[in-house]
């Protein structure tokens, strides 16, 4: 072993940075990318879950298409309302688990001394989020058109607004089980597996938001994924894109997404006060 | 006379009722590798966090370079960095990618230039595409202190940078941060439980003891001064309270 000097040339050249804040998104998605290319055990598990609901919803579909002539119409319903749900849950994971990385590799320390900013970090973990999602349920997706003749991408349009609405709710639910971990430590990963759970039955999935008790209609039309999934029904059911509908998830939205960047900035503060990001992960 | 590297002014930091680092100033030159020592508990590690930017002061300041780490570190971070065997980095990814994901982060220019360099410098080159999870620890040692030079920095914080070397490769390091820090001038601060390294390394140490810091001057120097063979007997003199410390502050020499 022989540790060799520098040329004094290399050493000599005035020190130059590059400030930029792309670059440093980038860094940080290439980072993701290499660890999701390093383990395919990592790619099969993206599409994996997406494939078996969609598979057992489709032979549900199928037994109700042949026992009763309205769900015989809605039989792409449920499949669609399958593939839409899990985008949710692909992109609330897509953030909360590859934060979770950089905690199980004890790597935070070296991130945050280096130039990188915690919005830049978020602004990566969204990207990737969305990469994993458009992976895991696109396989699903594809797989449903030779297995049941259903392609959701028949929706067209809607669907890029049907995706994109419940792809946003599933990351500011990542963020802010991410912000949770970081304060609480590794012990409340296990939020990242119940959280989306908790209000799968008020979103409205499989059902009217209006065979919902009173109470729990009032809570339903807070979150975005009720509106998304009544439109669904209304696209496929009356072939309508309800625009009242899809303004208010975009509103929900916005504001759920800035806020769950707001409390993951905060406790990120939190966690520099107590010193978490030299301890959390051992 | 210039600005110093780190200036650090009334430095505490508090957990409820306990104090890990309390009232702590000192100044650090340019160009000088200065240790941090202390026992276990003395508040080595929560100053160096402190002075990256980790945890956050409870009171006082900290200038790097003239800038004020409370409200401009990202001002500073480029031209800093960072290396422990506490921390880790990606086990899945390989050197290189470990290497090109910080050099990106750090802003570098050229960037597989560089990343050979360093590769060359630590003899690294024939494990390039080895996953860091599967080196040992000497080598992971080597792959931090090579992240750690990827931007050439102008101040670079070290916690134990030869930890499970062994005695060739530690003494490997210490002669690449020593000609590293002639060529560029830069400031080195590490915290070191080995003493040897730090009378053959540094030309500067600060001594912490309870959060404060009970002694500093040259290793040369604090020998004479506590009248023993090596910095190892005043290392064990001073956590072991078997001398008396002045009553008014550091004995400075």
């Amino acid at each position: 072993m022989n540790f060799k000097t520098q040329s004094s040339a290399s050493v000599n050249v005035k020190r130059e940075y590059k400030d930029s804040s792309v670059q440093r998104i980038y860094a940080m998605c290439l980072r993701y990318l290499y660890l999701l290319r390093s383990s395919w055990p990592r790619v099969v598990e993206l599409a994996y879950w997406p494939t078996v609901q969609m598979i057992l919803w489709g032979l549900i579909s199928q037994f109700f298409a042949e026992n009763n002539s309205w769900l015989a119409q809605a039989a792409g319903v449920l499949i669609g309302a399958v593939l839409l749900w899990d985008v949710v849950f692909r992109g609330q994971l897509g953030v909360s688990l590859v934060f979770f990385e950089e905690l199980h590799a004890r790597n935070l320390a070296h991130l945050f001394v280096s130039p990188l900013r915690p919005i830049e970090l978020v602004a990566s973990l969204l990207l990737i989020s969305f990469v994993r999602t458009v992976i895991g349920v696109g396989v699903a997706a594809l797989l449903a058109i030779p297995m049941y003749h259903y392609s959701i991408f028949d929706l067209g349009l809607p669907l890029l607004a049907f995706f994109a609405n419940l792809l946003v709710m599933g990351w500011a639910m990542g963020l802010v089980v991410a912000a949770l971990v970081l304060r609480f430590g590794v012990g409340a990963e296990s939020l990242a597996w119940v959280v989306v759970f908790a209000v799968a039955p008020l979103s409205g999935i499989f059902y009217p938001i209006e065979i919902l008790p009173q109470w729990a209609q009032t809570l339903a039309w807070w979150l975005p994924a009720s509106h998304v999934f009544e439109g669904l029904r209304s696209v496929m059911f009356d072939h309508q894109f309800p625009m009242s509908l899809f303004y208010t998830a975009t509103v929900l939205n916005v504001a759920y997404l800035l806020l769950s960047i707001v409390v993951f900035l905060y406790v990120f503060s939190v966690a520099r006060r107590h010193g978490l990001l030299m301890r959390i992960g051992e | 006379m210039s600005l110093p590297v780190i200036a650090v002014e009334g430095l505490s930091k508090t957990y409820g009722s306990v104090a890990a680092v309390s009232d702590l100033s000192f100044n650090i030159a340019r160009g000088s590798i200065t240790a941090l020592l202390g026992g276990n508990g003395a508040g080595k590690t929560t100053t160096l966090s402190m002075l990256l930017g980790l945890l956050l002061p409870t009171r006082g300041s900290i200038h790097l370079f003239g800038v004020d780490m409370a409200n401009d570190r990202f001002q500073v971070l480029p031209r800093i960095n960072f290396s422990s065997p506490y921390v880790d980095l990606p086990q899945r990814l390989t050197i290189t990618e470990n290497l090109r994901v910080y050099a990106r982060l750090y802003g570098v220019v050229n960037i597989n230039e560089r990343i050979d360099e360093m590769l060359e410098a630590l003899d690294l080159q024939a494990m390039r595409k080895r996953r860091y999870g599967t080196l040992s620890a000497g080598q992971k040692t080597r792959v931090a202190i090579a992240k750690a030079m990827l931007n050439e920095p102008e101040l670079l914080l070290l916690d134990e940078p030869t930890a499970s070397l062994d005695p060739d490769s530690a003494d490997r390091i210490r002669r690449y941060l020593t000609d590293y820090k002639v060529r560029t001038h830069a400031t080195i601060l590490l915290a070191s439980h080995n003493m040897g390294e730090v009378e053959q390394l540094c030309d500067d140490v600060i001594m912490l003891h309870r959060g404060g810091i009970v002694a500093r001057g040259t290793p040369a120097q604090l020998i004479a001064d506590f009248r023993r063979d090596s910095m190892e007997q005043v290392f064990i003199d001073i956590t072991r309270e078997t001398i008396r410390f002045p009553e008014e502050g550091p004995i400075e020499l």
